[in-house]
């Protein structure tokens, strides 16, 4: 009798696993997320426990997303958006009130991280990973002091022509503008035209402004970059030569962060794995494949030995305060920094 | 004799008629997908940008046109050239230019070796050149890279030889951009003009022998000519691209200087004016249909009688 | 007879200079292949041989069905662009010159002269509009774009060829009241056949690069190669790809020593 019970039930179990491998899983989801950021691990995972199946699709820069989930169309259910773009998908009415600071996991969320500047309070967005734009300097050629901007805007002469610099405008300006005591956003034409003249005249000590400096800079094709610390972390691990450094003039954060878009095809789902993600070993899944900080407590004693004291993702708190986020800034104030930029690059 | 001129004059619509059915399919498509884009792209740049991309509907305005070429300055807001734009442009020209020359010298003779070939093997060679670019251009550049850069096998070689000292910085410069495209473009001279070689009629070299005429002379006063669509497709397709190559500029040349590809991208991106993006594209087009029209016209000139 | 003519068509340094375009050619490809097999962690750096990164290809799911699917679009786009780029060759060369000719050229040459970005971005416009009212979101799409940017590719190699081809055998096929098809399919087309051959190549290899049109197009879940490979492009791009990439050569080559000795049949 039981026996003749649990065949039964094991057989409708199999019956069930194998309506839900054939792609008619209960439910579906479709997210959005940049290149090579989604664990596949993480997703199996999801798609296990709660019987629905993912499909994940790439983008490679927040306005190339922007532009197609404003178009329409799209089919989407969950993206992942950068902290200084959040407001203008707010604004734009792309992304639905998904509350998840109402949600069961929020409990889990770093409370650093619960009121930002871009969603106060967590009413539309779940963190996903943060980092920082930092210095990674390799020690052989250059010893001196690499807690400064200085190193790419007035290189010493060991490094000179051997430094790589993130292409991406906001970055770049943000380090630039701290330099000469600036804030973000600023109009200050007197700072904006130091800025512009630093820029041209160090660029002329520059390599490249290339994304490849995990393989660069531990081959000692660079000797300095400017760029994000989990790439300089991976560098590092490559080539123990390489050191980290935080600008004391100010440095900018990032946060990708989780958003549920209004036209959704999926939003049960989607709401599903915003609290999936917000559980400390999922978190920690994240942070594990694509080696940049959560914003999820207790999720470091998930994590690979070699990311819970990194220097490059432990902020030390004598730098901490140097750091602030990349802000939205008005359209006028982005069309003058596009302009400095276009010089720049001529 | 009237009914004679009516027949033939029937036969000609009927003609006409049937070209442009026989085109129909290639016109349509392109209709769809490229041409009728394109006039929503005409449309945007007389519009007022969007703050965050994208334009604002119904708002008419002519800056991005204006800030093509003109731009007030960031600092004395005085009005002038939009010298950072049109240095843009010359250099990518310039690039795109010595692109087509490169590989001109380079894909000429091997389309003619191939064209001479016994007829069986022909094809087997044409496989051979295109087979490299079975792999898409993104790993193709960075394979390119592996060559060039500084301890690639090229700088490797070469001070292995004895011939340098020290390595030669070729990536991240103007070089590197223009080797780049002219190994990535190749392929695109060799195949129109080896169609095009082949079909030659060595009948007409023999008799250029028989007059005593030199190989040199052979091969400018009789080769060259017959050829002439080859090249003129050849060129075509290699300069355009390469006037708005992304992809090269960012990977070989280090993302320091900009080409037009990449200036058009940013309006479009993190620009956030796609009035002024769309204003570009659409000059850039004029310019290429226009220099285009110039040449082929020039080019068929005194060609053998078809169009 | 025949070593003399070849004799007549050879011209000097070029058998040197088509040596050296083939050693350009290969020379990046193998250096792709050799470090596929890295054991290393990045592009640049040679740890000892290993084939691990073709079993992390083998894998990852992900990126086979990018592969595969760049490779059913680029089949499919450059057979529609070759099929329609030879008729509308033959209605643009075979005839007298007529009323909106150079019109018809420039149109069909038209998705050449703008950058992909526009296309792309009017594309996106365009086709999610589309895709809202019908509720269509397949593949069909990016087929579409991709023909469209594929046709001149395809189409001005066959033009070329017509228009250096010599008229003489089809006017004598018309003499001997051969219907225009019949002239086509057993003098015109067998003619074609080279042009036609590198206008499909060329039209594949451009749809198999295409990054920026696609990224734009794409709906949920059709990443291709070059999409994907986008997405990398800030953070680290393993061996993992040149391995795919060695299989994708492989597996041509193979293509072509079939090719070759079907061939060498026929003879």
């Amino acid at each position: 009798m039981t026996t003749k019970l649990i065949t039964t039930t094991a057989l409708a179990a199999i019956a069930t696993l194998a309506v839900a491998s054939a792609a008619s899983a209960a439910g579906e989801l479709n997210i959005y997320n940049w290149g090579d950021y989604t664990n596949p691990e993480l997703i199996k995972k999801f798609e296990k426990q709660f019987d629905v199946k993912v499909t994940v699709t790439d983008y490679d820069s927040n306005d190339t997303a922007l532009a197609k989930v404003r178009a329409g169309g799209h089919g989407f259910d969950v993206v992942v958006p950068s902290a200084n773009y959040v407001p203008i998908w707010i604004k734009e009415g792309l992304i639905e009130e998904a509350r998840p600071d109402q949600m069961e996991n929020f409990k889990n969320v770093d409370p650093r991280w619960v009121d930002v500047p871009w969603d106060k309070g967590r009413h539309y967005t779940v963190p996903w990973q943060w980092g920082l734009t930092g210095i990674g300097v390799n020690s052989k050629v250059y010893g001196g002091d690499i807690n400064t901007s200085a190193i790419f805007l007035d290189p010493p002469p060991e490094l000179a022509g051997k430094i790589n610099v993130a292409p991406e405008m906001n970055d770049v300006l943000f380090a630039t503008i701290k330099y000469f005591g600036g804030e973000w956003c600023t109009m200050d034409k007197e700072v904006l035209r130091k800025v512009r003249d630093k820029l041209v005249e160090a660029k002329s000590k520059w390599l490249a402004m290339d994304y490849s400096v995990t393989e660069k800079l531990p081959a000692g094709d660079y000797s300095a970059v400017y760029y994000w610390n989990g790439a300089i972390m991976r560098s590092r691990l490559k080539n123990a030569d390489i050191k980290f450094g935080y600008p004391k003039e100010g440095f900018p954060f990032f946060m990708d962060s989780v958003a549920l878009l209004k036209d959704a095809k999926n939003p049960e789902n989607a709401k599903l794995f915003m609290n999936f993600i917000m559980d400390p070993e999922n978190a920690a899944m994240i942070s594990a494949f694509a080696k940049y900080s959560n914003g999820i407590k207790g999720s470091e004693k998930f994590l690979p030995a070699e990311m819970q004291t990194a220097p490059e993702l432990v902020v030390p708190a004598e730098f901490e305060a140097a750091g602030s986020f990349l802000e939205s800034c008005e359209p006028e104030t982005q069309q003058l920094y596009t302009k400095i930029w276009t010089e720049l690059q001529k | 004799m009237s009914g004679a001129q009516e027949a033939a004059l029937a036969a000609q619509k009927q003609d006409i008629r049937s070209r442009w059915l026989l085109s129909a399919p290639a016109l349509l498509i392109i209709f769809v997908a490229a041409i009728g884009p394109l006039f929503v792209m005409l449309f945007y740049s007389f519009m007022v940008k969007g703050d965050y991309g994208d334009v604002k509907f119904g708002e008419f305005s002519l800056e991005g046109w204006t800030s093509v070429f003109f731009e007030r300055d960031i600092f004395d807001d005085t009005l002038g050239l939009a010298d950072a734009h049109l240095s843009i442009i010359w250099r990518s020209i310039q690039l795109s230019f010595f692109t087509t020359i490169l590989t001109v010298i380079l894909g000429f003779p091997t389309a003619y070796f191939i064209a001479t070939r016994p007829p069986h093997t022909r094809e087997i060679w044409v496989f051979l050149v295109t087979i490299p670019f079975w792999t898409n251009l993104l790993i193709r550049t960075f394979a390119m890279q592996q060559v060039i850069r500084n301890e690639g096998l090229l700088n490797t070689a070469l001070l292995w030889l004895g011939v340098i000292k020290s390595p030669l910085q070729i990536i991240y410069t103007d070089t590197a951009n223009l080797l780049g495209m002219t190994y990535v473009y190749l392929p695109l001279m060799v195949l129109p003009l080896y169609a095009s070689i082949e079909k030659l009629d060595f009948r007409l070299v023999e008799a250029g022998y028989d007059l005593y005429a030199t190989r040199f002379q052979v091969l400018r006063r009789i080769v060259i000519p017959l050829v002439k669509p080859g090249i003129i497709a050849g060129s075509i397709l290699v300069f355009i691209p390469s006037l708005g190559a992304y992809v090269i500029p960012r990977v070989l040349g280090g993302g320091k200087n900009m080409m037009l590809g990449n200036l058009i991208e940013m309006q479009f991106g993190s620009g956030r004016n796609w009035p002024l993006g769309a204003a570009m594209s659409i000059t850039l087009m004029i310019l290429v249909t226009a220099a285009l029209i110039i040449y082929v016209r020039n080019a068929s000139r005194g060609g053998n009688g078809h169009v | 007879m025949f070593s003399r003519r070849y004799d007549l068509r050879s011209q000097p340094g070029f058998g040197f200079i088509t040596l050296f375009t083939f050693f350009a050619l290969y020379l990046p490809i193998a250096a792709l292949v050799i470090y596929s097999f890295n054991d290393a962690e990045s592009l640049s750096q040679w740890g000892g041989f290993s084939s691990r990164w073709f079993v992390a290809a083998w894998n990852n799911t992900a990126v086979q069905d990018a592969a595969i699917r760049s490779l059913v679009i680029a089949l499919w786009a450059a057979l529609l662009a070759t099929t329609a780029a030879m008729m509308a060759a033959l209605a643009t060369t075979r005839t007298q010159p007529y009323r909106g000719l150079t019109f018809k050229y420039a149109l069909i040459n038209q998705p050449l002269m703008v950058p992909e970005i526009v296309t792309a971005v009017a594309l996106l416009i365009v086709f999610s509009r589309i895709k809202v009212w019908t509720g269509y979101s397949g593949l069909g799409y990016l087929i579409v774009a991709h023909t469209a940017f594929c046709i001149p590719f395809a189409y001005l190699p066959i033009r070329a060829r017509l228009e250096s081809m010599d008229l003489t055998l089809e006017r004598a096929a018309a003499d001997l009241y051969a219907t225009p098809w019949m002239t086509f399919r057993h003098v015109t087309l067998p003619m074609l056949r080279p042009a036609i051959i590198a206008g499909f190549m060329l039209a594949f290899v451009i749809s198999l690069d295409d990054v920026v049109i696609t990224e734009f197009v794409k709906s949920g879940g059709q990443d291709t190669l070059p999409t994907y490979m986008l997405g990398q492009l800030r953070r680290e791009t393993t061996p993992e790809i040149n391995a795919i990439a060695t299989v994708f050569l492989a597996l041509s080559t193979a293509l072509v020593v079939v090719f070759f000795f079907i061939n060498k049949r026929k003879q």
